[in-house]
Formats: C-alpha cells, structure tokens, sequence
C-alpha cells in the first residue's frame, strides 16, 4: 500500500532529520509512530504528501513514487491522501460545512469552488460526517466558534471527506485534554476500521499508542529503532526510544 | 510617594547627555529657519489681519450657483467611485503577485516595483502628468487616483497576505486543491475583512483626493473651487468648502456601513438599530 524506501531529508545539508527511512504500511490497521520531540516524525508523515519535500528515496503509494511527482499529478495523488493536523488547521474564519467542503477541492473546479457550488451529493455527506464525528448542527458555525476538540473532529471530518485511500494524523492529539484524546483516538480508528484505510498516526503518548495502534514505530534520532506490535514495547525499548529512565518509573 | 527615596545611591534616572544636545540642537535649528524664513513677530501680525479680512469675506456662504456646485460634486464623486473600483481591480492582482510567501521571486519582485513606484509620487503630480498626456478632464483624475489606488491597496494586501497563517493554507493544500482554490479557500477568507478595510479608506481616500485633482485641470469640483479663488468669490469658495465637508461626511458613514456589514455581518437594519461601541467591540473580537 504505501511503501517507504531509503527515505532522507535534511533541512540543512549534513544534519539529516530523516535517516534512511525503510516502512511498509499495509492496507489496513493503525500505525503508530512515537519517538522523541525533533526526531523527525512529522517530517516523516509531511515526506508521505509531500509537504516536506525528501532529499532522498522514495514514497511508492498505489503504484506510483510521490516522491518523483510533481504539478498536477502530485495534486491528484494527494486527493487520496488525508491529512489531519496538530493544530487542526482549519481555516478559522470559514463556516464547519465550508471547512468539510475543503476536502472535495480536489475534485471541483476552482471556478465552482470560487462561486461555492459544490455538488449537492459532496454537501449530503459532508452533513452525514458531522453527524458521525458528533457535530450534527454545527454545519454553519464558523471554525473558530469551536472548542478544540470540536476543531479536531472537524479535522478528521474534512481529511475523511476526501474518500482517503490513506489518513496521516500529526500529532491530532498533542494539543487536547486526556479525556478528548481518547475520543479523537477513538474516532480515527473508528475511521480506520469502518472504511478499511490504513491509519498512519504521530503521537508521544506512548499510553495512547499502545491502547489504540495494531503496531508502533519508534523513531530515534531520525531512525527507526522498534517496529512491531504494542505488546513488545518494552522498557528497554522506551528507554532506547526516549534516552533516560527516570521517565519510566 | 514622597518617601520613594531610591535604595541605591546612584540616581536611578542618569541624567543623559545626547538627548539633551539633540533638543538644544532641534531647538536652535527652528530659529535658524524662522529667521531664514523671515516668520517674525510682525509677520505673523499682518498675516493675521489679512486672515481676518479673508474670513469675514467668506461669510455668509453662497449657494447662488448651486448648479455649478453640484456639477462639480457629482463630478468627483464620479471620479472617486471610478478610480476606487478601476484601482481595487487592478490592485488584487497585483498584491496578490506582490506576495512572497505565495509567489516566486520572479513574479514577486517586479509586482513590488510596480507598487513602489505607484506609491512614490503624490497623486497631484500624477494628475499633471495625465492631464499633459490625455488632456484636462475626469479622465486624467480617474486615471491618476486609479494609480494611487493601486500603491496604497497594492501594498497593504500584499502585506495581509504575507500575515496569513501557513497552516490554514497548508491544510488546503494537503487536499489536493488546485492553486486557484487554494486561494479561494486557504487565503481569501483570511484577507477578506481586512481587504473591505482598505477598500473603503481608499474610497474615503479617493472622495478626498477627487476634489483636489480639479486644481491641477483633472476634472472634479476642485476646478470651480480654484476658479471660485481666482476670482475672488470667497462667499462661493465658503459654499463649496461646505459642500466638500459634508461630501466627505457622508463618504466616511458609508464606509463605516459597508464595514459594519462585511466585516461585522451586521444586517442593515441593525446600522440603524446600534452604532457606536456595540459595533466596535465586535470587530475587535473578530479579529
């Protein structure tokens, strides 16, 4: 499903934050990746879309390396790829339906987008989503009327809109409460399980990533150094992951 | 507070010394140029007694030759609303272009240079220049506020543009939207209040400016008001400074309606309802 081979990058040349990256994403479950603040997580997930772009290697997804795209194939190629963010990245003074809408750029023209005629099937499913991720009625709120949970949901909604074949999450719960970031984790697997996409999440909570993921990643320094199921998660692993143990106790 | 005797022995104030030679220096320099300049004490009488008598020609005002005035008014307003929307045209495009966290170096650099240099000289000189090159009339006002219009709007939605933040943006992009809706949809909203701003204070601008650009043959009232001068009709010229002011009036409670209604979404009837500070504590939290 998505393949990653060899993948680099660095910002500045001789400081890699991405070391030869190798990772096999399959078609379904969901994928964890924990790892120190700064050891390239999301540098690793914005590689994937090509937000960041790598200096090196290659990004196979369905077929085709992201890495070599460019102009319209790359937008294409990102139309199945949603992305949910951080700081939810919703654009704060559009409406929930419009923010949703987003999701569907991909595939309406810009002069319709411009006059905000979207298709009336794009518009149903978009109120069917605020029904499932718990926003029935919000549709005409705007964006920063929401608290931040409902910003994340909001989030989720508007990458799920896209018909994902594959769902990035960096960090989705590193800025809500304990209590809101089990429902957010909730949800995305939720999406993950009832549309049979591949789920890749960043997270430090290591807690949450074991309860929720089918298998973790955890990077160090720029590299992999565990892949495998929750259960094997050991101290010593955490300890080679985060460095120190005092953590641990 | 008469015993904040500081605990230290040193004044907590130093007295500095470079400040103190500046003023004495600012201080010397607005002699030097009142001497050089000849503004004496007597000068300032006799000017004083000539203002006098000028002021006691303006009153009463005369509105005898209204239909000049409105000619005049009707005239400018024309060219205002004209040269505003002509130069709002223009100006989105080329902000736009100006902007460099959207475009390349390329594009960007001589969109700046485009605003710089519609920026640089005062909309009177500009008006000379169009009225030597397509002759005296509205044309040339239109044509040289439209100029202005540009540099001002230019500018400040480049700079609006630049302020937005990535993230929103990057979260369109990550769609994969085409460019052009990434605009529509990571960057207008987040300009678009800001935009109606400049909007109507260049409007504002240019209603100001319209009644000037006649003094130099550009067309607008400020023509019959220079005639008005040159012949002496100060009743006429009291008239037609009234009629400025209160043109200018009503430009700027239109400018306030339409961002009370874009920026605030106050409906219209809401305009008559509340004004003031109700309003304006919104905005505040809007942005």
């Amino acid at each position: 499903m998505l393949t990653l081979r060899h993948l680099s990058k660095s910002y500045v040349p001789g400081k890699p934050v991405l070391q030869d990256i190798d990772l096999d994403i399959a078609a379904e479950g969901l994928t964890a990746i924990i790892g120190p603040s700064g050891t390239g997580k999301s540098t690793l997930i914005r590689c994937i879309n090509r937000l960041v772009e790598p200096s090196a290697g290659a990004i196979l997804f369905e077929g085709t390396d992201l890495a070599r795209l460019s102009g319209r194939a790359l937008r294409h190629a990102r139309r199945h790829i949603g992305m949910v963010f951080q700081e939810y990245n919703l654009v704060e003074r559009l409406t929930v339906m419009e923010n949703l809408l987003c999701g569907r750029l991909g595939y309406v023209g810009a002069w319709k987008a411009w006059r905000r005629k979207f298709p009336p099937e794009d518009i149903r499913r978009a109120l069917d989503l605020l029904d499932v991720v718990g926003l029935a009625g919000f549709a005409h709120r705007r964006a920063d009327a929401l608290s931040g949970g409902q910003r994340q949901r909001v989030g989720i909604a508007r990458a799920v809109m896209q018909e994902p074949h594959l769902l990035l999450a960096d960090e989705p719960t590193s800025s809500l409460d304990p209590k809101t970031s089990v429902e957010i984790m909730q949800l995305l697997a939720d999406v993950a399980r009832s549309r049979s996409i591949p789920v890749v999440i960043n997270m430090h909570d290591v807690g949450l990533a074991t309860r929720f993921a089918d298998r973790i990643v955890g990077m160090s320094g720029g590299r992999v150094v565990y892949d495998g199921p929750p259960a094997g998660l050991g101290d010593a692993i955490l300890k080679q992951i985060y460095g120190g143990e005092d953590w641990l106790q | 507070m008469t015993d904040a005797v500081p605990t230290s022995p040193a004044d907590p104030f130093p007295k500095t010394l470079w400040p103190r030679i500046a003023a004495f220096a600012l201080l010397a320099y607005v002699i030097y140029a009142c001497a050089q300049l000849d503004i004496s004490f007597a000068r300032v009488e006799t000017g004083l007694e000539n203002a006098s008598r000028f002021f006691s020609r303006l009153f009463p005002p005369n509105f005898a030759r209204w239909e000049l005035l409105v000619k005049g008014l009707l005239e400018s307003l024309q060219i205002a609303v004209l040269a505003t929307t002509l130069g709002i045209a223009l100006a989105l495009p080329v902000g736009l272009a100006g902007a460099r966290n959207l475009m390349p170096a390329w594009v960007s650099w001589p969109a700046r240079a485009l605003i710089v240099v519609a920026r640089s000289l005062h909309p009177v000189i500009v008006a000379i220049l169009f009225v030597k090159a397509v002759g005296f009339g509205a044309l040339a006002g239109v044509l040289a506020l439209t100029v202005a219009s540009i540099g001002f709007i230019g500018k400040l939605f480049t700079e609006a543009i630049e302020e937005i933040s990535p993230k929103q943006v990057e979260a369109v992009r990550a769609t994969g939207a085409p460019f052009a809706s990434v605009l529509a949809f990571g960057v207008m909203p987040q300009v678009f209040s800001r935009f109606i701003g400049f909007a109507t204070y260049q409007l504002d601008s240019n209603l100001r400016n319209s009644t000037m650009v006649g003094i130099v043959g550009a067309g607008g009232i400020g023509g019959t008001l220079f005639a008005a001068f040159q012949r002496f009709d100060y009743d006429f010229v009291c008239a037609i400074l009234i009629a400025i002011i209160s043109l200018i009036m009503l430009g700027e409670l239109f400018a306030t309606a339409v961002r009370a209604i874009f920026i605030d979404g106050a409906s219209l009837a809401d305009l008559f309802r509340r004004r003031g500070a109700s309003h304006r504590d919104r905005l505040v939290e809007d942005d």
